[in-house]
């Protein structure tokens, strides 16, 4: 009996270890959740390198940018393990780091010879840091962007359309350099009938649920030197915000929503943006830089061309985008998802990452000769990343965020009021925020 | 000794009816206990998902609490939430948004679902073909119908303004249904009205077909005039209906979210930004927990007050 027992037991135990890797096996899995956009596609055939090296299954969870923000801060703030890595919001980083919602990077960082030095500073700063400026690391600069413009090249070689806006303007029909030459060619092509339609001068965001006009704005106004507060002394705003130059700058958008956009456009962001350009009803569109490659190719090289932000009054600075990559603190899976950072990080994998859509933050990628002429918008992003800003970062980003879409909108878009009083009133708001966290 | 011809007590019917070993336990329950035994899931249920809920928003009401910091420490601040709502322009603002859909929604809900009623109640050749196709909207998902909508609002592509470019000559692509300022708030009324007069009409036409046809037979021997009818027997008659249907949309609408979430978002600015858009942004998207349930709270009250004077209104009406 003792024997059948034995004979049994020796069985079983070969049975488990045969069944044990394939079970293990099938149980490395990790879940990416990010926003549902053309880099994310990239990510999607990108991943299948880390699944090959490493047998881990990626899974992910993709959701459309007007609800990303509502969809991922609920399940973080509810400590949901759905995501294990998660690309978040350049802005959501010191409420993720505040409330723990993120793992700290730093040592492993150290431990494995990720450096930060190996990435664009602008973007550490951007994507990673909280506090800012502070060698506090909760994410891995993954996505980079940048807020640029498109414009149909096709129409702005016609040489009958040449001509005329020499004769009106007394210059070259050429991409704008200043707002001001932006302006004037929005109100040329604006009800201008080409190849039998009606076209509009240009697309810029006025969207009012979640960020789309506060993204569109503070775009324009930073070249008017718009500052979110006083350098010297942190959280004042009054005199910074609502500055004079600050208020022409609003006013300088609302000018440009008034004269030069397509009638029906007063809820529009990124994708209301690209159909407007894809079906040839605006001549200059602002967007992301992230749309550029698959644009590129949907609208053609002979039809599409693109250009960098262009100059204010008080300078040229363009609205930072893009994501870090972060490992979620509730994730049961925060080895494997740690590996996935280690992997992304990889030179080799960032200049595969860059080659399929995304945009690389790595020095690796962005100081190569080859770069700036590796798409036809390489050397504009460059330039762009150069000049970013950001919106607060603050834990209370929402709150922030929020007052400004509705204070812009009620100004840009429903013509409520002044810029002077949007802005004044936007700055009432924010110390009110800013109060209740007990920072003023 | 047991009298058979006396009709068995409710537990001892269930008791027949169960296995041994459960009929004896159950004949030590009385009914009253075996009553509370039936509801008591049900009560559970509403206390878990009603009153649970009512109490804990309460509760965060007269706290700084915020969902998007659990770390952070829970402070009582007493009214202070209430003061804030009651003192906030912006809420001021989204109610009076709020009054000014409600308003026009039952009014022209009211007087066109009467008239379709009255109409239908006349049984002409086809009418409940025509009865069902009326009904339709009401029967589509609010989600739905505003996505519907939005594209019927194109000023470049929708039907609605070809339509109106067709009728009266103004260009389709001049103006924006969804984007102005002063024909957003008429843009998501008409679409109200579109999807939920049928409702109306269907509480009107019960109220229509209760009146009793002796009455107006006694009318035309009094040899009272259709109009007189109309007056004296259809509307006096059919008021308690009528109001209930005002209750129900008012009610409705007041606490109307979706249908202004996907066709506005409560713009252009916030000009069609009703308050239960404005409780959504603080709740779920500024995260000022506190704030937002004693908003709720305020909300709650607001209409259940409201509610039962009406309902009380309505019982003197129905008593005459």
């Amino acid at each position: 009996m003792e024997t059948l027992m034995a004979r049994v037991s020796a069985l079983a135990a070969v049975a488990m270890l045969a069944v044990a890797p394939s079970a293990q096996a099938q149980s490395k899995q990790l879940t990416l959740c990010w926003a549902a956009w053309d880099p994310a596609n990239a990510l999607v055939e990108l991943s299948k390198d880390f699944t090959a090296k490493t047998g881990t299954q990626m899974k992910f969870e993709f959701v459309p940018w007007t609800s990303f923000a509502d969809r991922f801060l609920n399940e973080l703030n509810s400590k949901g393990k759905l995501c294990d890595l998660l690309i978040g919001d350049s802005q959501w980083i010191g409420g993720a780091a505040e409330n723990g919602h993120y793992v700290k990077l730093n040592e492993f960082f150290d431990k494995n010879g990720i450096k930060m030095s190996d990435f664009m500073p602008a973007r550490v700063l951007g994507y990673s840091e909280w506090p800012k400026n502070s060698p506090n690391y909760w994410a891995l600069p993954a996505m980079g962007d940048a807020v640029g413009w498109t414009y149909r090249k096709d129409w702005f070689a016609r040489p009958e359309i040449k001509a005329e806006f020499k004769k009106k303007y007394k210059r070259d029909l050429a991409p704008p350099k200043t707002y001001a030459e932006l302006k004037e060619i929005a109100q040329f092509f604006q009800n201008r009938t080409i190849d039998g339609k009606k076209v509009y001068g240009a697309y810029i965001y006025t969207e009012r649920g979640s960020e789309g006009i506060t993204m569109g704005v503070t775009n324009v106004l930073y070249d008017w030197g718009f500052e979110y507060e006083d350098p010297k002394k942190p959280y004042h705003m009054k005199g910074f915000v609502n500055s004079p130059d600050a208020v022409k700058g609003l006013e300088f958008y609302k000018s440009l929503y008034d004269c030069c956009t397509a009638p029906g456009m007063t809820n529009a962001y990124m994708s209301e943006g690209l159909d407007a350009f894809k079906s040839g009803q605006v001549a200059m569109q602002m967007n992301f830089f992230a749309f550029w490659p698959g644009l590129y190719k949907e609208v053609g090289a002979d039809k599409i061309g693109f250009f960098t932000n262009p100059a204010g009054p008080k300078g040229r600075f363009s609205q930072l985008g893009g994501q870090g990559i972060s490992v979620v603190s509730y994730s049961p899976n925060r080895d494997a998802a740690l590996e996935y950072i280690k992997w992304f990080a990889q030179p080799d994998v960032q200049k595969k990452w860059w080659a399929l859509g995304g945009y690389s933050c790595h020095k690796a990628v962005l100081n190569d000769p080859g770069f700036p002429k590796s798409t036809p918008f390489a050397q504009d992003f460059l330039v762009s990343m150069g000049i970013v800003k950001d919106f607060w970062a603050e834990p209370s980003y929402a709150q922030l965020l929020l007052a400004m879409q509705k204070r812009v909108h009620d100004y840009v878009v429903a013509g409520k009021g002044t810029a002077k009083e949007a802005l004044d009133s936007l700055v009432t708001d924010w110390e009110k925020v800013f109060k209740d966290d007990g920072k003023m | 000794m047991r009298d058979n011809s006396a009709p068995l007590s409710f537990v001892d019917r269930a008791a027949k009816a169960a296995p041994e070993a459960v009929a004896r336990r159950v004949r030590g329950l009385s009914d009253r206990a075996i009553a509370w035994l039936f509801i008591s899931p049900t009560v559970l249920l509403l206390l878990a998902i009603n009153i649970f809920p009512l109490a804990w928003t309460i509760r965060l009401s007269f706290t700084n609490y915020r969902a998007n910091r659990p770390n952070a420490r829970l402070l009582a601040v007493g009214i202070a939430n209430y003061v804030s709502v009651l003192t906030d322009p912006d809420v001021w603002a989204a109610m009076q948004v709020t009054a000014h859909f409600l308003f026009w929604t039952i009014l022209i809900q009211t007087l066109i679902g009467f008239g379709l009623a009255w109409l239908v109640d006349r049984r002409f050749r086809g009418h409940g073909f025509w009865t069902t196709v009326i009904l339709i909207p009401m029967m589509l998902s609010p989600a739905v119908v505003g996505n519907f909508w939005t594209f019927l609002y194109q000023p470049q592509i929708g039907l609605w303004n070809y339509s109106l470019e067709f009728l009266t000559g103004v260009p389709a692509s001049s103006f924006s249904m969804i984007g102005s300022v002063k024909l957003a708030p008429w843009a998501i009324i008409i679409v109200d009205t579109w999807m939920w007069t049928p409702y109306a009409m269907l509480i009107c036409l019960a109220g229509l077909r209760s009146i009793p046809d002796y009455i107006y037979e006694a009318a035309e021997v009094d040899r009272a005039s259709k109009w007189r009818q109309f007056w004296t027997i259809t509307v006096p008659m059919a008021l308690p209906f009528i109001m209930l249907a005002v209750l129900f949309r008012g009610i409705e609408n007041f606490k109307m979210f979706d249908m202004v979430n996907l066709l506005t978002n409560g713009g252009p600015g916030s000009t069609t930004e009703v308050a239960s858009i404005t409780l959504k942004r603080e709740a779920f998207e500024k995260w000022r927990t506190g704030y937002s349930s004693a908003f709720a709270i305020i909300l709650f009250v607001t209409v259940f007050g409201l509610a039962n004077i009406y309902v009380r209104a309505l019982n003197r009406v129905k008593s005459r």
